[in-house]
């Protein structure tokens, strides 16, 4: 380490600037590359639309972001009560008809997965944090990055509009597999899915704004002595998310205008020639198992789209609150970005059964089983960096566990998922129900809700309250898990998924008693919500007001001049960073943390092993 | 400590639910033993993995938590036990995906003594089509569905003439007798799905796909659609019934073969017709009588 910096410090000479702090008693060992460039010109808005609406601070942005998505959040959670009311007690809210069902389900879907946890992660959390945890001022284009919302927020519109318009919104299942989607038979088969199809192009052209914002600012704007391998894991998992974001939302755009041309011009992309009524149609030729290649080509991604920004960020809290480094910390850059690469050769194992080739099947069992090895070492890591810790067991650690065993369950139920044969049995019933919830639904909002507690009083200044946040962790916890682990069960006697109602089927009799417990349980986990809600509501009116850098983290979006942090984030002078975020419980230093902008002489006696 | 204890609970709770469910797999009444087979290990083996991770958190908790004397242990890396972890995570996930691909190759490919069945699905219904006395299936086209031609067989094919149709949602198979099923769909897509013998395939408008299996227990099934149709998907049922190859002999022979509806359509246009003639026959007569 030593002779790197001599190395460079060969540099110094050439440049024009030199560093204040490096010029003491020992500069070799503080040396950080001086800037080459001046810094970037920020637009400060001054009346309240352009400071709170049509605003170009990234923090404000993903505010934006996020109160957005919890609001869609929010009618996904009300329609899988809904749908919960029809299974669990059936005929019992009379207005529910299939119709109806279908249209909850397929809103529900696609809500919680794109409009839900992927703005979420990316727009929210990403834009809060990107340019905060690598020393930034701002994304590097405000300008865009503003559009990049205001297109979420219309797409947003659109898609609630679409609850509005005559025949209701779309009932296609989130995966809208033509040819039932855009034909009769299928709920909202008009307007209906038109408007889904115009608000995703819409959600994706936003999301490229947004995408090429945090790209660009995580390898081009990190401040002096940032370097990729110091990089906090939730900046890796952001990052690594957006890049395949990037790659994986052109096949759900281009599949959306095929589409859209199938169903107002009569294009014939994914349209056979179809017999409905005792009529020919007027399509032929078209393939419908295409779409179900673009679209999982995107959907498979999109799973580690969500789950990977959940990855970096539990990787932070964990080390965070059990005081301990992250442990392998370069093996859990490598797996994730080995992750992010693999999910675009795993596919087709949502198609197991989709009537493509089955000699697919043999290629895409064996790369989904070897994308189960990073993800296995991820969750080794983060209980080894458990162990041996002292484990501050809080309400943000609670969710951190909650997340691992969520999350180590449903990874599990994805190697039988995977595992091409074991599929066929399984595909298409609650097994799958079940599991998606569990390691892409429970398992993100696990870390989502840790977030919420550990940032909180980073973005208002005030710490929630831990009784009320243990009590929503373990209702929400304990509620879910009741929901999801049963339901496996249901998947093995092979009870469907999509069924509006079983009848008296020989599967079904068994589970009607599950089913009313599942109901139950989904109903109370729904309201526990709101104990955050109060809880966020109480803090913001008499809550504690939080000391600066509250959890004694290492990262720089506790070192800002000002908490929460004003627009340009660090005051007159970017820091500068001399070590990797994780130097927790250092042998030979006085606290139990070394912040990331602490110099190497001002803890000359510690034994550092990584900078 | 309440937090460990609690999560304790979770996973012993996890585990009494697995070993007293009583919602379980149903009784398997075809030959792909070897999935449940290959469940049973994966549960083994996941399972195992599971119950391990979780405990050592669950230790980690009561062990670790924080005390102000107390510092954690620095160390970045440990690249011994990385690779062992990776080792040993690579030759667990290799003995699962062992035996799935195994099954899956004999599921892929089809037994030469399968008797093959045309199963047609629609909104929302089935119906199905076995090869007559030639044992071939005539080829179909959408376009010639209609009420004469329900399974829309090419006129012009021979080997459709024999074909025997069964116009209802029920279909009979012959005990220990494989079956290839060929599912097609005039519409949107389904899947023909009878959990007791654990296989399924999508329906594919303008394709035909397959999948084969062996029912071996007497008995009546019922058949769900496995693929999401529309609004009558919930409702688009049908039934198996498997039998003696005695009975289902005697039940194939009840069934009407394509000629025999031809036969009869014929016989209903040649009486048309002749009443057809009549009428002229009685307006010449009229005409000239005027």
């Amino acid at each position: 380490m030593s002779e790197e910096y001599e190395n460079k410090s060969g540099y110094q000479a050439q440049s024009s600037e030199t560093i204040t702090g490096s010029a003491g008693s020992t500069p070799d060992i503080d040396y950080v590359r001086p800037a080459e460039l001046p810094e970037q010109d920020l637009y400060h808005g001054h009346t309240f639309i352009t400071k709170w609406v049509f605003c170009q601070d990234a923090k404000v942005i993903g505010v934006q972001y996020f109160l957005t998505a919890v609001f869609t959040g929010i009618v996904g959670l009300i329609l899988s009560w809904l749908m919960r009311l029809q299974l669990g007690f059936p005929g019992l809210a009379g207005f529910i008809t299939a119709e109806h069902y279908y249209q909850f389900v397929t809103m529900h879907g696609m809500i919680m997965v794109v409009y839900f946890l992927t703005a979420l992660f990316l727009g929210g959390f990403g834009n809060y944090l990107i340019p905060l945890m690598v020393g930034a001022r701002d994304m590097v284009f405000p300008y865009v990055n503003m559009l990049s919302f205001w297109m979420f927020f219309v797409a947003v519109a659109i898609l609630m509009a679409s609850f509005f318009v005559p025949g209701g919104p779309t009932g296609a299942g989130w995966t809208l597999y033509p040819p039932q989607t855009i034909l009769e038979g299928t709920p909202g088969s008009g307007m209906g899915i038109l408007l889904m199809l115009v608000s995703l192009a819409l959600f994706v052209i936003g999301f490229t704004m947004g995408g090429l914002n945090y790209m660009i600012t995580v390898l081009q704007a990190r401040t002096r002595g940032m370097t990729l391998m110091r990089m906090p894991l939730t900046v890796w998992g952001i990052f690594t998310a957006t890049v395949l974001a990037m790659l994986a939302f052109p096949a759900l755009l281009v599949s959306a205008i095929m589409m859209t041309l199938d169903k107002v011009i009569g294009t014939s992309f994914f349209m056979p020639t179809i017999l409905k009524a005792g009529e020919v149609l007027e399509y032929g030729g078209g393939s419908p198992i295409l779409f179900q290649h673009l679209f999982w080509f995107f959907g498979h991604p999109e799973v580690y789209i969500v789950a990977l920004p959940a990855f970096g960020i539990v990787s932070d809290l964990i080390s965070v609150h059990a005081r301990k480094n992250i442990f392998g910390y370069r093996m859990m850059v490598w797996a994730i970005v080995g992750i992010g690469a693999l999910s675009f050769f795993v596919w087709a194992h949502h198609m197991y059964v989709s009537g493509m080739n089955p000699w697919f099947g043999f290629f895409f069992a064996t790369t989904t089983l070897i994308i189960a090895v990073p993800t296995a070492m991820k969750v080794y890591n983060w209980i080894l960096t458990l162990w041996r810790g002292n484990i501050r067991i809080n309400t943000v650690m609670l969710w951190c566990l909650g997340f691992i065993v969520t999350f180590v369950n449903g990874g599990i139920t994805g190697i039988f998922l995977g595992n091409v044969s074991v599929d066929v049995p399984l595909s298409d019933t609650y097994f799958v129900v079940a599991h998606f919830h569990m390691v892409m639904g429970i398992a993100p909002v696990m870390v989502i809700m840790g977030a919420v507690y550990h940032w909180f009083p980073l973005i208002t200044g005030r710490l929630l309250n831990e009784t009320l946040g243990k009590w929503h962790f373990w209702a929400t916890f304990l509620g879910a898990y009741s929901i999801y682990f049963p339901m496996h069960y249901l998947g093995f006697i092979g009870v469907p998924r999509r069924y509006y109602e079983m009848y008296d089927s020989p599967y079904m009799t068994s589970a009607v008693g599950m089913n009313e417990f599942i109901s139950l349980a989904a109903f109370l986990v729904g309201a526990a919500q709101f104990i955050l809600i109060f809880n966020i509501i109480k803090t913001l009116k008499t809550g504690k007001p939080a000391p600066k850098n509250p959890w004694k983290a290492n990262s720089l979006e506790w070192h800002t001049s000002t908490q929460p942090p004003e627009h340009g984030n660090f005051g007159e002078r970017l820091p500068v960073v001399h070590r990797w975020p994780y130097d927790f419980s250092v042998p030979g230093a006085k606290d139990d943390f070394i912040p990331q902008t602490t110099p190497p002489s001002e803890v000359v006696n510690t034994k550092v092993e990584k900078t | 400590m309440h937090a460990g204890i609690i999560f304790f609970l979770v996973i012993l709770g996890s585990i009494l639910f697995h070993i007293f469910t009583p919602w379980y797999w149903t009784d398997i009444a075809s030959n792909w033993k070897g999935m449940d087979d290959t469940i049973t290990l994966t549960f083994w083996v996941g399972g195992g993995v599971f119950v391990a991770v979780c405990l050592f958190m669950i230790y980690c908790v009561f062990k670790y938590s924080y005390k102000e004397d107390r510092k954690a242990e620095y160390k970045p890396e440990d690249k011994k036990l990385e690779k062992i972890l990776t080792v040993a995570t690579t030759l667990g996930v290799a003995a699962l995906l062992a035996p799935g691909l195994i099954i899956w190759n004999q599921y892929v490919n089809v037994p030469k003594n399968s008797i093959e069945i045309d199963v047609m699905a629609w909104q929302w219904g089935w119906q199905y089509r076995l090869p007559g006395k030639d044992g071939k299936l005539g080829t179909t086209k959408v376009v010639n569905i209609n009420d004469d031609n329900p399974f829309g067989i090419n006129l012009d094919d021979p080997y459709g003439r024999d074909d025997v149709m069964v116009q209802s949602d029920i279909i009979n198979l012959e005990n220990n007798r494989p079956v290839k099923i060929l599912l097609r769909s005039v519409d949107v897509l389904h899947n023909w799905y009878v959990p007791q013998f654990r296989a399924k395939m999508d329906a594919v408008p303008g394709v035909v796909t397959y999948y084969w299996f062996e029912p071996n227990k007497v008995g009546e099934y019922e058949v769900l659609c496995a693929e999401y149709c529309g609004v009558g998907h919930y409702a688009m049922r049908g039934g198996v019934e498997v039998q003696d190859p005695n009975s289902y002999q005697q039940w194939l022979g009840e069934q009407e073969t394509f000629s025999d509806l031809l036969a009869k359509q014929n016989k209903e246009i040649e009486t048309k017709k002749v009443a057809k003639n009549n009428s002229k026959i009685e307006k010449v007569i009229y005409k000239e009588e005027k």
